[in-house]
This record gives structure tokens, C-alpha cells and sequence, in this order.
């Protein structure tokens, strides 16, 4: 079983990290960094700018999710931090490794034990079964036979394909064949998980399966996940940590609630406004601080609920406040229903 | 205006002179290298007496129930196994048995040789856009270029037995070995190589495991047009040689045997259609596993 993996050495920094497609791209980083824009440089030169001056830190152990709408370049970004894709400048650090300056060899061997990825269209071998699929990261390193089908029940299993091992991916629904995408990178065993727009071909009701399959698994893998999507809802609900996305570059990066409460312009507003806030609001951003000499209210509730939740339990108990606390069960803050009810609801267009 | 009517051609002597000079200089060829060459060729005439001496010595009950396991393993099939055993049946019991198992011979080595040389000239030509550009115009010349014409030269090299007769079908049957097995690496779909790629394939690997394995139903169809192409080769094959059922046709050609030349032929068409059948549905079988759609 992995052990726990949150630590600096399986985090991810980018920096600086450019990329632009056309011949003798490298020519012309100078110019985009001097503010030439990505329609400029199209029209002037027909080159394509991919991503622009990429800075991002993935803490290790969490979920990080890139949100962007198509040709944002979020699948041009993800690809970088295993090179499926060359950048054209910058660098890609994962622990004290320099991806880009890898050697084949290198890159070859960071491949089979630090990552692992899961894809839109799943790309799985046809040719094999739901087992051969799923033991091939371990079969290409060369680990016995024996470990490698061990490995890889183990895994089929836990995603809910017992039984299933003999089938070809053709016999498999779209999320089946996911659940085998999903199974065969985690068999990999490797601290980095990437997932391209893993659940972006699944029905939405497959698709929440999926996201807590996803969920329930970190609680125990504790790996690195770098998740794409181009769903604001999925973002929100998966991602310890979202950077959004525009036209190659970033345009706010935070935990979901930062997002949420403080979009960085008029774009992110946009979006933001569909969101279910209830959801992604916790209690310590909106509570009021504690009136002194007041009595505590009968029910607690920790910093780290969502507002949904607090409603809910607050309507259960038939009160109307109730009392935040922290982890070692001190009241840091109180809350209303009026409070609670006022934050879920999407602020006025035009606030 | 003469130059309007006739086509303004080289001098005749400057001509002349070309072809002699050209000529000479292939004969010296021949002369300083004919046996080096011939010495080169000599595990292929081995290999060649080999299994022609197996295909002819071996009682006929034993081809007939080596033929229909061959057929029963490839395609599972029990009307494939029995018309392919009646068309042998047949073909013996009107007198050719020993000139087919000649020519079947003379396929078998053939379509090997082609899939030996064929397989890595299309895997190399697969990673190489530039390759591509320089082979494929070779591959027009070598199917479109009259057999007679190439006949020449390897007679002149090789003189006339089975050897040269097996270079100039290989060089005719080879093409759609080649193009297939191209095409068929060209086509395997990319996410599932980009897949392999991140989770540290080597390019090794990536053959083995994904492009060879995808490419196999092309490469398939590859080994039956190579097949089908080497049994149309059989009776020009013969003006230089090659035993088998060309040389009957041959006969006939010359003496105008109307029956000789249909029975042989026939017999040509017969094993051209086992043939076919029997790595035709050994193709579809490889690809099984994508007729079974999830519904």
C-alpha cells in the first residue's frame, strides 16, 4: 500500500514556463515576454502561444485542479509536467528535479515511478483486457509478473471492476473503461497522479460517481493529483487548491472559497455566479466574531464545514444559531440562519 | 517545321553509344560479381530445395491434414477446412498435385522472405517521414515496372533456376507488404501512443506492445496481397525456371492447349482462393476483440 505522500518532494513548481508552438519557437519568448500578446504574435509571426509565463506551486499530497475553458491550454500545461509536450522556456520542478532538463533515460524512469495518467478518451490498449490493461506501467518497469497482476486486482477491485478482469475495453461502458484508466494509474504506484479531463466524457451522474471514487481514494493514496477540467463545479468540488486559466495564462489561482468569495475579474465573476456557494463557502469565512458574554449556542459546528452542511444541521436541531469552533473544540466565531442563508445566495449582478 | 512533326530526339550514335556503354558496363558487373552474388543467394536455394522437397516427398495424405489444421487454427472455421480440402482433392485428382505443391512451395518461401524483409522496411519507413519519401517511389517502380523488364538483369546475374525466379516475385509481391505494414504502424491511434509515452514505454516497448499489435490486422491484409500477388507471378516465374504450375500454362501458351492452360489455371485460382480465405479470416480473428461493442 502507498504510504502517506504529502511531502515537498512529490510538490510541483512551475516557473516561468512558456510555450509556443511554430518553428523556431524559441526565437520569440523575448518578444512575448516584453508584452507581445498572443493575437499579435499569430498574426504577425503565425505562431501559437500555448502558455505564458506559467507560475504555479502544487503542494504535495493534494489536489490540485486547472480549470479553463477549451484552448485555454490547460491540456498543453498538464503534459508539461511529464513532457509529453517540450516548453519552449522555464522550468518544471518536481522535488529538486528539473523535468525539463531530463535526459530520455531520465524521463523515462521519472515517467514510470514518479507519474501516472489518466486520460480524456481514456486511451486504453484495445487489444487487451480490463487485467493486461491495467498492469502495463508495471509490466514496461519490468516488475515480476506475479507482483504485477497482485498489484493490479488489488486496484481492479477497488474501483468496482471484480469480475470484470477478462473484458475488453470495446464490452465497457465510457465510465467502466474510466474506473480501468483509473486503475491502471493508480497499479503504477507513482506519487503523481495526472488526470486530463479524466471525467469530461462521462454522463454527469457517472461523472459524481467518479469524483467521489476520486475523493474517497486520496483520503488514502495521499498522492499529488493534478486534475484538468473545464467544469467550474467539478473544480470546486475536487480541488484543495484551483488555478483558472485563460488564453495560456493563469488568471487566480487559490483554494475554492478564495475563488468564490474574491474572483479576480470580471471572467472568473462570470463563472463564479452559477456556482452552488453553499457548497464551497466554509463557516470560518463568513462567521461573526464571538459576543462577549453571550452563551454559546447549543450546536457546534467545526471552522471547516460548508455552509450546506451548517444549514442543514441547524434545521435538523430546530435552532437558529450556531457556535464555530476550531479543532481542539474552542468557539472561535458564531453564525445565523440569517447569516447562513445570506452567504449562500449569489450576491446581485452588478455588486 | 521538321522539329514539329518528328520529335527532336538524341543523336542516334550518342544513343547507341548510351545503351552499348550501359550494357558493357552491366556485363563487366556480372562477370566480376556474378559469383559473389550467386554465392550470396546460396542459403535461399537450400532453403528453396528444402521445402520444395518437403512439400513433394511428404505423402499427400499428411499436406492434406497439414493444410486443414493450418486451416482450422487460422480461422476456425469448418467450411473454410472442408472447401479448402475438396479444392486440393479435386486439383489432385486431375494430375497436378506435384506441380501445386511446387508452386505452394515456391509461395511459401516467397511470402516468408517478404514478411522477413518486408516487416522491418515498413516499421523503418513508419518512424521516418523522409524514408517514406525516398521508399514509396521505389515501391511504384517495383509494381509498375513490366516483370519481363527486371527479369533481365537477375537472368543475366543469377542464370535461370528457382533463385532468380524467387527474387523476381519477391520483388513483385513484396510492395504491399511494405506499404501495409507502414500504413498500418501510421495509423494506431495516438492518444493510446501518447498513453504508452507517459507511462514510460521505451520505443521498444511502444513496437511491441501497442504499434505492432494494432498494426497486425494491416499488416495481415499485407501478407494476403503479397500472397495473392506472388500466385499471379507464378507463370511468368516459369519463363525462367521456376517449376510448378506456370510452366504447364507456359506449355500450353506456345502449343495452344486450350485444356492444359484452363485446367492449370484453374488449379492456379483454386489455391489463390484457399489462400485468400484461410489469412483472410485469420485477419478478422485478430480482431475480434473490437466487434464486441459494449451496448
Amino acid at each position: 500500500m502507498a504510504e502517506p505522500q504529502k511531502n515537498a518532494e512529490n510538490g510541483i513548481h512551475i516557473r516561468n514556463l512558456y510555450k509556443i508552438f511554430g518553428h523556431g519557437a524559441a526565437g520569440y519568448v523575448d518578444m512575448v515576454k516584453k508584452g507581445m500578446t498572443k493575437a499579435e504574435l499569430n498574426e504577425k509571426h503565425g505562431h501559437v502561444l500555448g502558455l505564458k509565463d506559467i507560475n504555479i506551486d502544487m503542494p504535495g499530497g493534494d489536489i490540485f485542479v486547472i480549470m479553463g475553458l477549451s484552448g485555454s491550454g490547460k491540456s498543453t500545461l498538464i503534459r508539461h509536467i511529464n513532457r509529453l509536450i517540450d516548453p519552449t522556456a522555464g522550468e518544471v520542478l518536481v522535488g529538486d528535479a528539473d523535468v525539463v532538463k531530463m535526459n530520455p533515460r531520465e524521463l523515462r524512469d521519472f515517467r514510470r515511478h514518479k507519474t501516472a495518467m489518466v486520460f480524456q478518451k481514456f486511451a486504453l490498449l484495445p487489444h487487451r483486457n480490463v487485467l493486461e490493461n491495467t498492469v502495463y506501467g508495471l509490466e514496461v518497469q519490468g516488475v515480476p509478473r506475479a507482483r504485477q497482476v497482485e498489484s493490479a486486482m488489488r486496484w481492479i477491485e477497488r474501483v468496482g471492476l471484480k469480475g470484470f478482469e477478462q473484458k475488453y475495453p470495446n464490452q465497457l461502458s465510457g465510465g467502466m473503461q474510466q474506473r480501468v484508466g483509473l486503475a491502471r494509474a493508480l497499479t503504477n504506484d507513482a506519487p503523481i497522479l495526472l488526470m486530463d479531463e479524466a471525467f469530461s466524457a462521462l454522463d454527469p451522474l457517472i461523472r459524481m460517481d467518479m469524483q467521489s471514487v476520486l475523493l474517497d481514494l486520496q483520503k488514502e493514496i495521499k498522492k499529488t493529483i493534478v486534475f484538468i477540467t473545464h467544469d467550474l463545479d467539478e473544480a470546486l468540488r475536487l480541488g484543495d487548491r484551483v488555478a483558472i486559466l485563460r488564453d495560456g495564462e493563469v488568471i487566480q489561482q487559490g483554494t475554492a472559497q478564495d475563488i468564490v468569495l474574491n474572483p479576480a475579474d470580471g471572467y472568473i465573476a462570470n463563472f463564479v455566479k452559477e456556482v452552488n456557494r453553499g457548497r464551497v463557502i466554509r463557516l470560518d469565512a463568513v462567521m461573526a466574531p464571538i459576543n462577549a458574554g453571550a452563551q454559546p449556542a447549543s450546536v457546534r459546528a467545526h471552522a471547516d464545514t460548508t455552509l450546506d452542511e451548517a444549514a442543514t444541521m441547524l434545521t435538523k436541531a430546530g435552532q437558529t444559531e450556531l457556535s464555530v469552533v476550531n479543532g481542539n473544540g474552542e468557539q472561535i466565531g458564531r453564525l445565523d440562519l440569517q447569516r447562513i442563508i445570506s452567504a449562500m445566495v449569489t450576491p446581485a449582478a452588478g455588486n | 517545321m521538321d522539329w514539329l512533326t518528328r520529335f527532336p530526339h538524341m543523336d542516334d550514335d550518342t544513343l547507341r553509344v548510351l545503351k552499348k556503354s550501359i550494357d558493357e558496363g552491366f556485363r563487366g558487373f556480372t562477370r566480376a560479381y556474378g559469383d559473389s552474388i550467386e554465392g550470396f543467394f546460396q542459403p535461399l536455394q537450400y532453403f528453396l530445395i528444402q521445402s520444395e522437397r518437403f512439400m513433394t516427398n511428404t505423402p499427400w495424405p499428411i499436406i492434406l491434414l497439414l493444410i486443414a489444421a493450418i486451416a482450422w487454427f487460422a480461422t476456425r472455421s469448418w467450411r473454410i477446412v472442408i472447401s479448402s480440402v475438396v479444392t486440393l482433392l479435386v486439383i489432385g485428382y486431375f494430375d497436378m498435385w506435384d506441380d501445386t505443391m511446387k508452386t505452394i512451395s515456391m509461395i511459401l518461401v516467397c511470402t516468408i522472405l517478404s514478411i522477413v524483409l518486408g516487416i522491418p522496411i515498413g516499421i523503418a519507413m513508419s518512424r521516418s517521414d523522409r524514408l517514406q519519401s525516398w521508399i514509396n517511389p521505389i515501391l511504384d517502380i517495383m509494381q509498375t515496372m513490366p516483370s519481363f523488364v527486371y527479369l533481365i538483369p537477375v537472368v543475366m546475374l543469377l542464370g535461370i533456376g528457382k533463385v532468380p525466379g524467387l527474387i523476381a516475385v519477391v520483388i513483385y509481391a513484396i510492395p504491399p507488404m511494405i506499404r501495409l505494414t507502414n500504413l498500418g504502424i501510421r495509423q494506431v491511434d495516438r492518444d493510446v501512443l501518447e498513453a504508452a509515452d507517459a507511462f514510460g514505454s521505451s520505443s521498444w516497448q511502444k513496437l511491441k506492445n501497442v504499434q505492432m499489435p494494432l498494426a497486425l490486422p494491416t499488416i495481415m491484409a499485407g501478407i494476403n496481397q503479397t500472397i495473392m500477388m506472388a500466385l499471379a507471378m507464378v507463370v511468368i516465374a516459369s519463363m525462367i525456371g521456376v517449376q510448378g504450375l506456370g510452366q504447364p500454362v507456359l506449355k500450353a501458351i506456345a502449343n495452344q492447349y486450350f485444356t492444359l492452360g484452363v485446367f492449370n489455371g484453374l488449379a492456379i485460382v483454386g489455391i489463390a482462393i484457399v489462400f485468400d480465405r484461410i489469412s483472410q479470416a485469420y485477419g478478422k480473428r485478430l480482431q475480434r476483440h473490437l466487434e464486441v461493442i459494449h451496448g
